[in-house]
């Protein structure tokens, strides 16, 4: 059967289960877009190609399936960069489609040509450009393969125009095999041994869990793991939701807006079991200070996480799900004790720290941010998805909105992109139709990728857009308080669209509160609509928030209310 | 902790771009390369390329890690110590004035050099052995004033078994 570059590719996307492509069409991707339209799979139009690429981050993150894009060559691919950029930090399993001019201009500067193999080549786990039809269908399965399998990351496919024309016979390649790579999934069972003795022998065990254990698929296995050992948990910011927000072994964030108990538990434990997590600066603190009265467990698919940041005793190369299983079989083999018992003093040390150091703000008449992601928290009974922003918004949500699932809390972590949270939110409300998804952003960063607002109400999807708007950047202005003698250089965005007619303008809902006792009554009508909403909340200008750790401090010494 | 010299070698995919992801993950991760060589094998499809880098063993470990990460890397094998064997070309151009040349001939004798290239007023000089053989060699040229070099990098091969 003959068929044509661009139809090849409908093939292959249907056989991977592709159902929804977020994209921006141009020039030398017209074919594509063609065939695409005699399709099943749903093409969602973006408004710039930034925001295709968060979509499709935000639904796979709130899915759990491969986020796939489509844009033209030159700035369609350039502008794809920051998106990919995100994925990669956060290891999300995707696939971006870039067109490319033909094959015989390329190198000539022809019009909208860019190398973006060569450009994306650091911030994709592969990328490849496609030099002929017939090695198309290959490289198509091979990309969809290497998104998803061992340590997900974005894989880029560069398809030049006649590569999408010409025609081929066209065979489906069955099976994908690279001898050149080979995630290790089963851990070593004699490392996995050495973990129960440790755990065996520790007076004080921590577990700190990452976006790892999310992505495996893990957290049901986390915490299992968790209530038969009795050992407390903490996450990092991509590990929110791994463990329920609510159980009485979690401690809360670790790093530098963790909460009190979680850090001095980091610093104070003669365990850390780490699962899943690669030991970000913003989660160590100073390295040399960080858990230095423990041995460390280190279980991570991939390799160059593991010794990289920090040094390890019993190092595990495996996935985090057949790891925990593994290490749940071993605990009912191995006789623990009581347990619950001999976590007594660990537990209610790990009280005291919370006790006199809680999550706390002062409640005055201004609305105070963190009162607003309580608010709805408490409206939406924790149910919701939640997207974010970058920044204090991000911070806030982190730690007043309690995760009790997995893929429910969707932010950008590595890279800490602005202008994340309202596309990634798009992404998320197709992933997940019947969800409530709310983005809760900042006014900075809502300005960033505002123009998805149109795509939302193209598209009738009902996302809620929570501002948190104290017309500062917020968090750069903390940390200009705190470190630069509230010299407030380039902070102050007292001059920003009023948010209420810029909704209305979109064709969304736009809703404000400006004191306190309007939050709720905003927060009740903002969710219950069935349009697009922007709840612009006019908070308190000079919120911070803490705890905070001074950038390249031990974790243990917090700057608090 | 002692940075030390390190010699690796991959086996690759032998396509276009390969070379630009091994060299920008070293530029990418703050990595040094001190010298890098690469060629075609037996096997068309298949390249392979010897890296030294001077680094701390931390970063070593990182390094080679890094480098079996990506996708086009087939094989990565560590070749410092004597499990391999190393070997590094250089042509020097050598200043030869009438009186010195006598004795730049005996050096490239005893040094198992070859001369191939002869001028009025140079000698150009081939020249292979380990590192510590070259650097005696260009110590020995210096002092007559050595007008340009080009150096290969190290190339490196494991032993088989005896």
């Amino acid at each position: 059967m003959k068929l044509t570059g661009a139809q090849i590719m409908m093939e292959v996307l249907k056989e991977e289960g592709v159902d929804t492509i977020f994209g921006f069409p141009g020039g030398v991707v017209i074919d594509i877009f063609d065939e695409l339209a005699k399709t099943d799979i749903r093409c969602i139009l973006v408004r710039h190609e930034q925001g295709a690429v968060h979509a499709a981050d935000g639904y796979a993150r709130a899915g759990g399936k491969t986020g796939v894009c489509l844009v033209t060559s030159g700035p369609g691919a350039t502008n794809t960069v920051t998106g990919i950029a995100t994925a990669h930090m956060d290891s999300i399993p995707m696939v971006i489609f870039t067109g490319q001019v033909p094959t015989q201009l390329i190198g000539n500067d022809a019009f909208q040509e860019v190398d973006i193999v060569g450009i994306t080549r650091p911030c994709t786990k592969h990328n490849y450009l496609v030099q002929s039809t017939e090695a198309f269908p290959r490289i198509i399965k091979e990309a969809f393969y290497l998104a998803r399998s061992g340590r997900p990351g974005p894989v880029l496919v560069d398809i030049p125009k006649d590569v999408a024309k010409e025609a081929i016979d066209y065979r489906p390649v069955e099976e994908i095999h690279l001898k050149s790579y080979n995630p290790t999934y089963d851990p070593n069972k004699k490392q996995l041994r050495k973990v129960i003795e440790l755990i065996e022998q520790s007076k004080r065990p921590l577990i700190f869990a990452g976006g790892g254990v999310i992505l495996s698929g893990a957290a049901a296995e986390l915490t299992q793991f968790a209530h038969k050992t009795q050992i407390p948990v903490t996450t990092s910011l991509m590990g929110l939701g791994a463990f329920p927000g609510t159980d009485p072994l979690w401690l809360g964030m670790i790093g530098m807006h963790g909460t009190y108990r979680a850090n001095m538990s980091t610093g104070a434990c003669d365990l850390l079991i780490s699962i899943g997590v690669r030991f970000d600066d913003r989660v160590t603190g100073k390295t040399d200070a960080f858990a230095s009265q423990a041995k460390i467990v280190h279980i991570d698919i991939d390799p160059t996480s593991i010794r990289k940041n920090i040094p390890v005793t019993i190092p595990i190369v495996g996935d985090c799900k057949i790891s925990l299983d593994h290490l749940n079989e071993l605990i009912d083999q191995a006789d623990l004790g009581d347990v619950a018992k001999k976590r007594q003093n660990w537990l209610a040390q790990i009280e005291e720290w919370k006790n006199t150091n809680p999550l706390a703000y002062k409640q005055e008449d201004t609305i105070k941010p963190q009162y607003v992601v309580e608010k709805l928290y408490e409206l939406t009974k924790g149910e919701a998805i939640i997207t974010t922003e970058v920044g204090q918004n991000q911070m806030w949500a982190a730690q007043y909105y309690h995760f009790d699932r997995p893929n429910h809390f969707i932010t950008s972590g590595g890279l800490g992109c602005m202008g994340f949270g309202l596309p990634a939110a798009i992404g998320a409300q197709m992933a997940c139709p019947d969800k409530l998804v709310v983005d809760i952003a900042g006014d900075g960063s809502i300005q960033m990728n505002i123009q998805e607002m149109a795509t939302a109400v193209q598209c009738c999807l009902p996302i809620k857009v929570a501002i948190l708007n104290n017309a500062y950047l917020g968090m750069v202005r903390q940390w200009q308080e705190l470190f630069y003698d509230k010299r407030y250089v380039c902070t102050d965005m007292n001059c920003a669209p009023d948010f209420v007619k810029l909704a209305e303008a979109f064709g969304a809902v736009g809703l404000r509160a400006s004191k306190p006792e309007e939050v709720e009554t905003v927060l009740k009508e903002g969710l219950s609509v069935p349009q697009p909403v922007i709840m612009d909340f006019r908070v308190d200008r000079e919120e911070s928030v803490y705890p905070m750790v001074p950038a390249g401090a031990p974790i243990t010494e917090m700057l608090l209310v | 902790m002692e940075e030390k010299k390190h010699t690796m070698t991959m086996l690759v995919d032998n396509q276009p771009g390969v070379l630009s992801r091994v060299s920008g993950l070293f530029s990418g991760k703050g990595f040094n390369i001190e010298s890098l060589c690469t060629a075609p094998t037996m096997d068309p499809r298949v390249s392979r390329i010897t890296i030294v880098t001077k680094a701390n063993p931390p970063l070593i470990e990182q390094t080679e890690k890094q480098l079996r990460k990506l996708i086009n890397v087939i094989k990565l094998r560590d070749m410092t110590g004597p499990k391999a064997v190393k070997r590094e070309m250089a042509l020097i151009c050598v200043q030869a004035k009438p009186e010195l040349r006598a004795e730049i001939l005996r050096i490239v004798d005893i040094f198992r050099c070859k001369v191939i290239d002869v001028g009025i007023e140079h000698y150009i000089i081939e020249v292979t052995g380990d590192e510590s053989k070259l650097a005696a060699l260009i110590n020995l040229f210096r002092p007559m004033g050595i007008k340009k070099i080009a150096r290969s990098g190290t190339l490196a091969l494991y032993r088989e078994p005896k």
